[in-house]
């Protein structure tokens, strides 16, 4: 696969989904804090999301970051802009912003995002072609 | 390996008049949290401030500097 492909494959994957979750891992299966605290937060919203393990090749991070100016992961998309890493989705998702962006209601039983909970709503499976 | 001192001093140098607060999360000099008040933050979104801090460590950033969290807010308390 070419450099030129994964990019395609990337953009395609914020274009077609409005909520996508680049990240080290799956929502099921972190491999890193920050991206587990990032899907944390989408889960205790209950927002259905796709979410792309960025570990199976190192030119997928790099394409994602020449794309969105970012250079850590995990890197959140909704409707096709960059909203942030774990950092912002904390802070978006503690302040109620997140869950209004999305039109969700805010989980008024948990301030913190919950950090091992299973996804209330299956992440859309986007098939990882990258690997 | 990075210490704390050198990129609060990097940062800090880079945005004239900010305050950073740099914490080794782990120990291990290479997952760090900033904490940093600037004017420079006034009227920009958190992603571009973000992105101003990042600009200051370039491909160190994933590299020596595996993570770095940010909290960036104005001296007027604005996030």
């Amino acid at each position: 696969m070419t450099n030129e492909q994964i990019r395609d494959f990337i953009q395609n994957a914020i274009a077609e989904n409005r909520v996508m979750l680049f990240m080290k891992g799956t929502p099921e299966q972190p491999a890193c804090g920050f991206s587990m605290r990032t899907s944390a937060a989408l889960n205790a919203l209950g927002v259905q999301y796709a979410a792309l393990d960025i570990l199976p090749d190192p030119r997928i991070r790099q394409e994602l970051s020449a794309i969105s100016n970012w250079p850590t992961i995990p890197q959140l998309f909704i409707d096709g802009e960059l909203i942030g890493g774990c950092d912002i989705v904390t802070e978006l998702y503690e302040s109620g912003e997140l869950a209004e962006q999305l039109g969700v209601a805010q989980p008024q039983h948990e301030p913190e995002p919950p950090t091992a909970d299973a996804p209330q709503s299956a992440p859309l499976g986007v098939e990882n072609r990258l690997s | 390996m990075p210490t704390t001192n050198e990129l609060k001093e990097r940062i800090e140098s880079a945005l004239p008049g900010s305050e950073a607060n740099v914490e080794d999360l782990t120990g291990g000099g290479d997952h760090f949290r900033a904490e940093i008040v600037s004017e420079r933050f006034a009227g920009l979104s958190r992603i571009e401030q973000h992105r101003l801090v990042y600009d200051v460590f370039g491909n160190e950033i994933g590299g020596p500097i595996h993570a770095l969290s940010l909290k960036t807010t104005t001296p007027e308390g604005e996030q």
